[in-house]
């Protein structure tokens, strides 16, 4: 299990992360909700270390995440992170070289599925095409969670139809996916449970089956009870 | 394939196994795809579908073999207990709509006839 205590964020005088307590279960798909700036990314990122908490801090299986958790946790960041001289091939070997737990067959199932051929070059691929090489290369790894940043950001329908059901497709039993986005309808039939953040702080996590069969709501309709009612004026910070 | 996000989804998935079941396109005794499957051809999250094969199977409508996997099941009177749970439901929601329209039963029963050509 990954878990997070009271880990907090602080650049300067501006707080990114503040006091959030979270339990990533395994075998479940978790929807991490909030608008740009809510800290959604600065939390994956201190899940795998690539950035330091100020307080507080991430565990995975109850030891502080680093070097010993890095073949467990998979992470796709929004940047862009390849060579635009590379191929899909090359990407592929980009990362076998990085992560012994990636699985060149799985790469090339996903790809397969994708439509991606590994000819094609990076600098040459449309930005849907290049989320889908991003999920590929992520979820050919053999991790035991997978944080999934912004995944359906920027890309059309048909594009993202693809990643969802990849992403369900390649995902094994037990493991654990947390799929961030602000696009919120797009995981309301995909995820188990729902992670709202709100301004650097997490407000809600909860049980969608149980959302819709204890108070007939959706998701999206939790989310406008959230982020409703003119909570947009402290999003600059 | 569509679903209302306001209502639980196992139970629109299983509603729509059902209707498969009442119309045929699923045969007595015919194996059900594996959760999996299931989850990437609907879209919908993988425990989801857990949940609507264990439902299923606890209202007798379907049965797991071990290690083989989810079917159909060969009980003749399900699928007839099926059509009449659905078409009852229905027939509630017809009834509640024209009853809300202020239309009274003798009326609606001539409607139907005028309709159906009965």
């Amino acid at each position: 299990m990954l878990e997070c205590r009271e880990i907090t964020k602080t650049y300067g005088r501006k707080t990114a992360v503040d006091h959030v307590s979270l339990q990533i279960q395994p075998g479940r798909i978790y929807a991490m909700l909030g608008p740009n700036g809510s800290g959604k990314t600065t939390l994956m990122k201190m899940a795998v270390g690539l950035v330091k908490p100020t307080s507080g801090g991430f565990y995975y299986n109850g030891r502080p995440v680093g070097q010993n958790s890095r073949r467990e946790i998979a992470y796709m960041s929004t940047e862009p992170y390849f060579y635009p001289w590379m191929t899909v091939g090359d990407v592929g070997k980009y990362y076998r070289d990085f992560f012994e737990d990636f699985s060149q067959e799985k790469y090339e199932s996903l790809l397969k599925r994708m439509e991606l051929t590994p000819d094609l070059k990076a600098k040459a691929l449309s930005s849907g095409m290049m989320a889908k090489l991003k999920i590929a290369v992520t979820m050919a790894r053999n991790a035991r969670v997978y944080l999934l940043d912004e995944p359906l950001n920027g890309i059309d329908l048909l594009a993202r139809d693809d990643i969802i059901a990849s992403v369900i497709e390649a995902a094994e039993q037990d493991v654990s996916l947390v799929i961030s986005s602000h696009l919120v309808d797009e995981l309301e039939r995909v995820a188990d449970e729902a992670i709202f953040m709100k301004e650097s702080h997490l407000v809600d996590v909860c049980g969608v089956e149980e959302l819709r069969m204890t108070q007939g709501k959706s998701v999206v309709d939790r989310y406008r009870e959230i982020y409703g009612h003119g909570g947009e004026q402290k999003w600059e910070n | 394939m569509e679903f209302n996000p306001a209502l639980p989804i196992y139970l629109q998935v299983m509603t729509m196994i059902k209707r498969d079941i009442v119309t045929g396109e699923l045969k007595p005794g015919e194996k059900l795809p594996s959760v999996r499957d299931m989850a990437v051809e609907f879209a919908v999250n993988p425990n989801t579908v857990s949940r609507v094969y264990r439902e299923l199977e606890s209202e007798g409508i379907c049965y797991t073999k071990r290690g083989m996997g989810t079917f159909v099941t060969e009980e003749p009177e399900v699928v007839g207990r099926l059509k009449a749970e659905m078409a009852g439901e229905l027939m509630d929601q017809f009834l509640e709509g024209m009853k809300r329209l202020g239309i009274p039963g003798e009326e609606v029963i001539q409607m139907v006839k005028e309709r159906t050509g009965c």
